[in-house]
């Protein structure tokens, strides 16, 4: 029997009369532009203000109003916020992808629908909620644009009487997503009445789907990956952003100008402390950040593929140049322009060899909101100890959903700056040269136009370590093997892999970014559904560290699941493995654009380990 | 480094007790005779005679012939040879994090009319205190001589071919664009280059001066506009130009008729002795007429073309701290714990 078989199955048996509680995800299906966030928002916020481990996820169109979206919730009293393959619940509110939403659904499912669009009619084996949303909106206000805006309030009405969700919490949450509007307060209140009176009189709960306070989300956050990004800039002390707009990054630095604009002016001037230039371009966009860097200043870009694509020469010139500079890569589906709302994890590859010459260059890999927080940081220091352009690599995922965290730390650690010469360094060292080798870790020491050190010349053309032109053979294999003695060092600096190790376990799992959460609810499914136990190892960076090897050593077969088609981590590992860790590597690609489920692994971890 | 040295008695310094030598960079590995030769001689000449502290500046350029020659001056300051067509980009950041800095850029006519005409626009367009110079020869010399976007139609590489498409004016687009002082003249013009430049240290904002500086190797033969009798023919100085620094405290008596006197921030002083009828610098639409005018009978006006004294530049539009970005230090720039604090309650 496969695991698919189990999947179905499950489904199958569900009978009415049980009760599934805390642990089933939400769909709502809108078309985009028509004001459903805040309702979507209004709903996890409630979920999780009742202490249920929720998580959100936006399945939008590359288009601004008129195409179909998906909202989906999904509440689980285990903690899996990873995204749940199968939907339970459906708000069908889209006409267009109304039939074919409701027909995917696995049967025992229930469906909240637009009562015109009659969808009852298309199954037995699916519990339906018809709803009239333009009769229960007429009294509310005679203004079709306002009407069309809360209309979704309505459903979230409906859900808070069918799924016991409290309307304390839904006001709450409301009054949160509002701030201080009070007519959109009323307005939006009185929608939501209106779903939950109509619910009351009209809609027997026939699903066993419910929600019960727990208090597993005391204290914690919601927020987004891009802005979780953004605070950590920040607070690592960037001044100077060059940026291009791209989705999904473009949040990260519109984040960050908001906080800038709030906390980092002059208290005394009231001067800005930083300085933000929307770029002509992504190339121009990281010609400032270089530029920035060159002179000293802790300067960072955020972009997607295409434009990190668009970066490739400059990317060069710093690794060569050896200038620090951070770049965020919220990765989403390629290639080209490919589905520029989808997520993925398909830059690994081109980002860690990013240009042409002999090029490698730092990746830190963020699973959670927490780490967009705390690798921003890494990356700064990261960057200036390094002095070489350092990539974040988060994804569409990570960065425009809405995640569950504990609030973030203060950092502790002061900013770290590098070797950057001053009188007693350059007493220590002698005679300055800007590429010399001088502490046998590859990284040289550098100074900055202004700090009254000697001056030299960046140039990306070839050069010795006087930073003078040269063409000569020796000085040009020298340079190149300092810096991949550079880069070794890279492997002490960058943050060590989180690893589990099981002592049963002869099968490992390699993972990174937000497939992490998929690995999390997998192992636990290999576990109880297949008694397959397995050690895991999550990456955090790349060059990697040896805990790497030494977990590969430790198994007998090791699947790295990742989401890309051409197992990109895993060809990087492949790279620096031995012929016998070679072997033992096993691919579990995922690359749909929806954000990899734990069912999806479990399934095909199992089939290749069953072939 | 940037401590002035008492010279040795005799010896020629500037004002800030500087001999030229300070000024000069490693040894020019471009052809003898290459007009860009003699564009760095007057850099050396200007900075050194504007007293300008090597160590506060920067230099950068882009790639090809032109963009080399960031190293054959200024020795003492920090330079940037990046890539091809991207250096205004660089220039942006750096000024940008260090605004103390005085930033001359280097450019070439392939580097700044093709491949880095969108950077070039957007440099313009945010009027950054920079002095950005095409060194213009109409040609890729580093390639071997094939024409550049701003090759006058008809002109011909000495193989014979034709160029069939019409140049790009950079002045008239830095002009269009916003850039605040935009000049034009001829590396066989050395005491005008050298007023111009001048005066270009003693504006704040884009300074954009395209120097026509002929390729002796690829684009100096009978069929080339680009040429040194071509442009000794055919060049239109539109004024007699002088320049007087603001430290230079000398009475100057000059025909308000005959002269028109543009005064700098810093108080330095643009003498231009009119040499074209309707000449008049500080208007953005005559000087677009102007180029437009002398253009169309194939000639190239010289001298300031436009100017806008009291622009304000992107520095200040940023509303930038007084000190460097850069060497802000970590009270400055990481906020403290209440704000977080602050933060986090907002995603409560």
């Amino acid at each position: 029997m496969s695991v698919t078989d189990v999947a179905v199955q499950e489904a199958g048996q569900r009978t009415r009369t049980e009760r599934i509680v805390n642990d089933f995800a939400i769909q709502v299906a809108t078309v985009n532009g028509s004001g459903s966030q805040t309702a979507n928002l209004v709903l996890l916020r409630s979920i999780f203000q009742m202490g249920v481990p929720v998580g959100g996820k936006n399945m939008f169109p590359s288009n601004i109003a008129g195409l179909p979206t998906w909202y989906t919730i999904r509440a689980s009293h285990k903690g899996y916020i990873g995204r749940k393959k199968e939907i339970d619940f459906l708000v069908a509110m889209n006409p267009e992808t109304a039939k074919e939403d409701v027909l995917t659904l696995a049967p025992g499912a229930a469906a909240l629908y637009d009562e015109p669009l009659k969808l009852n009619e298309l199954r037995n084996d699916v519990v339906f909620y018809p709803v009239p949303f333009d009769k229960l909106m007429q009294p509310i206000t005679h203004d079709a644009k306002l009407r069309r805006l809360v209309r979704n309030m309505v459903y979230d009405g409906v859900l808070s009487k069918l799924l016991s969700i409290d309307m304390g919490q839904m006001e709450k949450a409301l009054r949160k997503q509002m701030g201080k509007k009070q007519k959109a307060i009323d307005l939006n209140m009185s929608a939501l009445k209106a779903g939950y009176d109509f619910a009351e009189a009209n809609l027997p709960k026939r699903d066993p789907f419910v929600i019960e306070p727990m208090n597993k989300t005391q204290g914690m956050i919601l927020i987004e990956g891009n802005a979780a990004a953004a605070i950590g800039c920040m607070m690592a002390g960037v001044t100077f952003v060059g940026w291009y707009p791209i989705t999904p990054s473009s949040s990260l630095c519109e984040s960050l100008i908001d906080y800038l604009k709030k906390y980092r002016k002059d208290p005394e001037t009231g001067k800005n402390t930083y300085a933000v230039i929307q770029a002509e371009d992504e190339l121009a966009a990281l010609g400032m950040v270089l530029g920035a860097g060159w002179v000293g200043a802790r300067s960072m870009t955020s972009s997607a593929g295409p434009g990190i694509s668009l970066m490739s020469e400059f990317t060069g010139l710093g690794y060569y140049a050896e200038i620090p500079a951070v770049i965020f890569d919220v990765q989403r589906c390629g290639p080209s322009t490919g589905l520029p709302t989808r997520t993925g994890q398909q830059d690994i590859l081109s980002t860690a060899m990013l240009s042409h010459g002999d090029t490698k260059h730092p990746l830190l890999l963020p699973a959670s909101v927490s780490e967009c927080y705390t690798m921003a940081m890494d990356a700064f220091d990261l960057a200036e100890q390094m002095q070489t352009p350092v990539f974040v690599m988060s994804d569409l995922d990570l960065g425009m959903n809405t995640w569950m965290a504990q609030p973030f730390d203060y950092p502790t650690k002061p900013i770290t700056r590098g070797k950057l010469l001053d009188a007693e360094a350059l007493t220590r060292v002698g005679e300055f040269a800007r590429y010399r080798d001088v502490d046998g870790d590859g990284i040289p020491y550098r100074t900055i136009p202004g700090d009254g050190m000697p001056s030299y010349f960046t140039r990306g053309s070839g050069h010795n370590e006087k930073a003078q032109y040269s063409e000569r053979a020796e000085d040009y294999s020298k340079n190149l093997d300092r810096l991949a003695r550079k880069f070794e060092t890279a492997r002490t600096l960058v943050p060590k892999p989180d690893v589990e190790l099981q002592a049963t376990a002869n099968v490992g799992i390699i993972a990174y970014g937000t497939t992490h959460w998929a690995i999390v609810e997998s192992r636990d499914q290999l576990s109880h559904e297949a008694q397959l136990t397995t050690s895991y190892l999550r990456l955090k960076a790349y060059p990697f560290t040896p805990e790497v090897f030494e977990f590969i050593d430790t198994c007998d077969r090791v699947y790295v699941v990742e989401q890309n088609r051409d197992s990109q981590m895993l060809s990087l590992l492949r790279m620096e493995c031995s012929p016998a860790q070679i072997a033992k590597l096993r691919a579990v690609p995922h690359y749909a654009g929806l954000p990899l489920d734990g069912r999806s692994v479990t399934t095909e971890l199992l089939r290749q380990e069953r072939a | 480094m940037s401590t002035p040295t008492q010279p040795a008695p005799g010896k020629k310094v500037n004002r800030i007790g500087l001999e030229p030598i300070a000024y000069r960079g490693s040894k020019t590995t471009l052809c003898a005779g290459c007009g860009h030769n003699a564009i760095t001689e007057r850099i050396i000449d200007a900075f050194f005679e504007m007293g300008v502290d090597p160590t506060s500046v920067v230099k950068l350029s882009g790639i090809g012939c032109s963009s080399k020659s960031p190293a054959y001056f200024l020795n003492q300051s920090h330079g940037f040879n990046s890539v091809h067509g991207r250096m205004p980009s660089v220039a942006t950041g750096a000024v940008v994090s260090n605004r103390k800095m005085i930033a001359i850029g280097v450019s070439g006519d392939g580097d700044t009319g093709a491949i880095g005409i969108g950077q070039f626009v957007h440099l313009m367009r945010r009027n950054l205190p920079i002095i950005y110079i095409i060194e213009d020869n109409g040609c890729y010399g580093l390639t071997k001589g094939q024409f550049s976007p701003t090759a006058d139609l008809g002109s011909t590489l000495k193989t014979g071919v034709i160029n069939d498409l019409p140049p790009i004016d950079t002045c008239t687009l830095a002009i269009e664009l916003g850039a605040s002082f935009v000049a034009r003249s001829f590396s066989g013009d050395p005491k005008q280059l050298k007023a111009i430049l001048k005066a270009s240290l003693s504006h704040r904002g884009t300074c954009m001066i395209d120097v026509l500086s002929p390729c002796v190797t690829f684009n100096d033969h009978d069929g080339s506009t680009k040429s040194y009798s071509y442009a000794k023919d055919h060049e239109e100085p539109l004024a007699d130009l002088s320049f007087v620094p603001f430290f230079e405290d000398i009475n100057i008596d000059y025909d308000p008729g005959t002269t028109t006197a543009v005064t700098l921030r810093n108080g330095s002083k643009i003498l231009l002795n009119k040499l074209a009828e309707d000449y008049n610098p500080t208007d953005k639409h005559r000087a677009l007429s102007l180029l437009r005018e002398t253009a169309s009978r194939n000639e190239f006006a010289t001298g300031i073309l436009y100017i806008e004294p009291d622009k304000q530049d992107f520095i200040d539009l940023l509303g930038l701290v007084d000190e460097p970005l850069a060497s802000l230090d970590m009270s400055r720039v990481r906020p403290g714990k209440a704000a977080l604090d602050e933060i986090m309650e907002s995603f409560r």
